[in-house]
């Protein structure tokens, strides 16, 4: 091939990248989920707790400041925490006559990482018998920052899965409804309306009431991503239908089928991909709404159980007045562990739309 | 005749009118009725008529786009209609279309290089180097450069794109295209060239075309036979100078008079038909066309028009006329 090489060569993977970079929010939203899944990923390194370790005499402890400066006004390049000591039920005060330097890499309780690497190794740590709650404590005095870390494996990956099992189910259904018509079409479509047509809260209820009630925590783990994917797939399955409606009369796909393309590959290859722009936002969209799916069933009992965290029964042991006023850590830590993913989820996807679409890929005039 | 390369007879393709919560079948739109006519090898014909008379439905009842209702189709001696998946598969390697809108007939997620390999992988005709290679040879064909093959059909003008449509026809070196007025959504200027590189090509690789258009002086321009359609039928059928020349249809006559002529010294008689297409749903019996006939007026003999279906016949040798008083 005799090409002039007039321009640089770049992969389309290349070309995404270059123009996924141009927009700061979507890269400050990567960079932000980027962050919450690896920190899921090594939760039990960077705890300094086990996920269900209590301290009862510690309930509601507020978090513990880290200081440098002492009570003397000495600077110390190593922080510190002071011990506490409860003065009144759930009311403490700092012992400023002594200093808890805070230590990396301290050993504490044993686990294994990802099932496979014990190591008994955290990322910071005070000295045996003492605490440090840099983020609170709950009302069994157990660290927040440490549940919170444990329940984002559930919360953070319960959109993902959830999202994968019912955007395929949906795009596949859809699909294959607005391509082919006729009587698949009607059946597809009348139970898509048949789960619609259900309230969402019976619906959850009743698909939960299909599972035992006493089910081992990975299992209803999975019951609840089956639950709430199974609801998910229907109004995604309606929509992409109607765009595979038009974009089937295209000429393109016209020119497909004359090329004796198969069907399948017809749909997958040319219907689909068109769909994608729509698609990639509903579903950093539809993220979110899983993670709040998941609070919603624990908040009914129903999800995620004790002793096991999730950021839904995390929110719901906060719901009460008492705990907005006395102990807000309790609530706001999982708020805004929840608010800050379900933002960096929509810059993430709006960033990735606009990326994926060829028309606004940059460099292609030449 | 030996050398038809492809020979249609008696297509027909009635739409059903579907009304009501169980889809109760109301009516036919009779959007080709019964047309009959054979493409020889290596040759243009094109096939002119009114928006709606049925000649985009009947090229891609051609290229069964579209199942056709009845009638035959044989393309190189076999029987399009009959063939089973795997037969019409092959066959699709051998007929192409190339469409009307260079905006919609490109798949804007594909880049030109992928689009074009995709037609070649579906045919197993090129892989990897072979393949990029052949995208190249594709572009310089239609007048592009190999090195658009990275771009995405945005990057396009309409009349490039309708180069990219041509060449995506031409991947799978078929013998023949159904063109679905390539030209009609394109500058003026921008039509000449179109039509040039289609007569190249057409020069160059042999290939037969059947050139769907409306616009009668480009029809002119690139057939070699023309047929005229109205209504879902034939009505005239000829090589391009005689039917030109020696219109025998009042509805060719009445077209062709309204074709402008670039010279404001010659004046002409322009036949102004009346009233419009009637729905092909419900066609007039009789001549389709009596109901707008000039001629049947002035014959005075619109009995005959009414009642009896005039028959595609032979007036002069290659010269065929649907009208009971050609």
């Amino acid at each position: 091939m005799t090409e002039p090489v007039t321009r640089i060569e770049r992969t389309p993977a290349q070309l995404f990248w270059r123009q996924f970079q141009r927009n700061p929010l979507a890269v400050a939203g990567l960079a932000i989920l980027l962050a919450l899944y690896g920190g899921t990923l090594i939760a039990p390194f960077l705890a300094p707790y086990a996920e269900n370790d209590i301290d009862r005499t510690r309930f509601y402890h507020p978090p513990t400041p880290l200081r440098w400066i002492d009570a003397e006004g000495r600077f110390h390049l190593q922080p510190f925490v002071h011990p506490t000591r409860e003065v009144t039920t759930s009311r403490y005060e700092e012992d400023r006559s002594r200093r808890l330097p805070v230590q990396v890499f301290v050993k504490g309780a044993p686990y294994r990482l990802w099932g496979l690497l014990p190591s008994d190794r955290h990322l910071y740590g005070v000295a045996p018998g003492e605490r440090i709650f840099l983020l609170g404590a709950d009302h069994q005095g157990r660290c927040v920052w440490t549940r919170l870390l444990f329940g984002a494996q559930i919360s953070l990956t319960v959109g993902l899965v959830g999202i994968a099992i019912s955007f395929t189910l949906g795009m596949l259904l859809g699909g294959v409804s607005g391509y082919f018509g006729g009587w698949i079409d009607a059946l597809v479509m009348r139970f898509v309306e048949l789960l619609l047509s259900i309230p969402g809260l019976y619906l959850i209820v009743a698909l939960r009431g299909v599972f035992p009630s006493d089910l081992p925590s990975h299992q209803l783990y999975l019951a609840i991503i089956a639950i709430l994917a199974f609801i998910g797939w229907a109004g995604l399955a309606r929509v992409i239908r109607g765009m595979v409606l038009s974009i089937r009369r295209a000429e393109y796909v016209t020119a497909a089928e004359a090329l004796g393309m198969s069907r399948m590959r017809i749909i997958i290859r040319h219907i689909l991909p068109n769909t994608l722009s729509y698609v990639i936002v509903a579903a950093t969209i539809a993220v979110p709404g899983y993670i709040l799916g998941e609070v919603f069933l624990s908040f009914l009992g129903v999800g995620v159980q004790e002793p096991y965290a999730s950021w839904g029964n995390m929110l719901n042991q906060a719901r009460s007045l008492a705990s907005l006023r006395y102990y807000p850590w309790m609530l706001f830590v999982p708020g805004l562990a929840i608010f800050l993913t379900v933002m960096a989820f929509n810059f993430f996807g709006d960033g990735l739309r606009d990326a994926l679409d060829p028309r606004k890929t940059p460099g292609g005039k030449g | 005749m030996a050398d038809a390369l492809l020979a249609v007879s008696g297509l027909k393709k009635h739409f059903p009118i579907k009304k009501g919560l169980f889809s109760r079948v109301v009516g036919q739109v009779k959007a080709v009725d019964g047309v009959s006519f054979e493409v020889r090898q290596g040759e243009t014909l094109g096939l002119v008529g009114e928006s709606g008379c049925g000649k985009t439905t009947t090229g891609r009842c051609i290229l069964r786009l579209i199942e056709p209702t009845s009638g035959q189709v044989r393309f190189q001696g076999r029987e399009v209609t009959q063939m089973g998946k795997a037969e019409l598969r092959a066959m699709r390697r051998e007929m192409q279309v190339v469409f009307q809108d260079p905006y919609s007939s490109l798949n804007p997620r594909l880049t030109v290089g992928s689009m074009l390999g995709e037609a070649l992988a579906v045919h197993r005709l090129a892989k990897g180097a072979a393949a990029r290679e052949r995208v190249a040879e594709l572009l310089t064909l239609v007048g592009l450069s190999p090195d658009h093959a990275r771009r995405y059909p945005h990057e396009f003008s309409g009349g490039q794109r309708q180069r990219l449509g041509i060449a995506r026809a031409l991947a799978v070196s078929p013998k023949l295209i159904v063109l679905d007025e390539p030209v009609s959504a394109l500058d003026v200027s921008i039509q000449a060239q179109i039509i040039n590189l289609l007569q190249d090509l057409q020069s160059r690789l042999g290939l037969t075309y059947l050139f769907v258009a409306h616009d009668l002086s480009v029809v002119e321009h690139i057939s070699d036979r023309v047929a005229v359609m109205y209504l879902g039928r034939i009505v005239e059928l000829a090589d391009r100078a005689t039917l030109y020349r020696d219109p025998r249809h009042p509805y060719t006559q009445s077209l062709l008079s309204a074709v402008p002529i670039p010279d404001p010294e010659r004046r002409k008689e322009r036949i102004v038909l009346k009233g419009d297409v009637p729905s092909p749903a419900r066609p007039p019996a009789g001549c389709r066309f009596h109901p707008r006939c000039f001629l049947a007026e002035k014959l005075g003999t619109l009995a005959r028009c009414s009642a009896e279906d005039p028959e595609l016949r032979e007036v002069a040798p290659g010269h065929w006329v649907a009208c009971h008083f050609a």
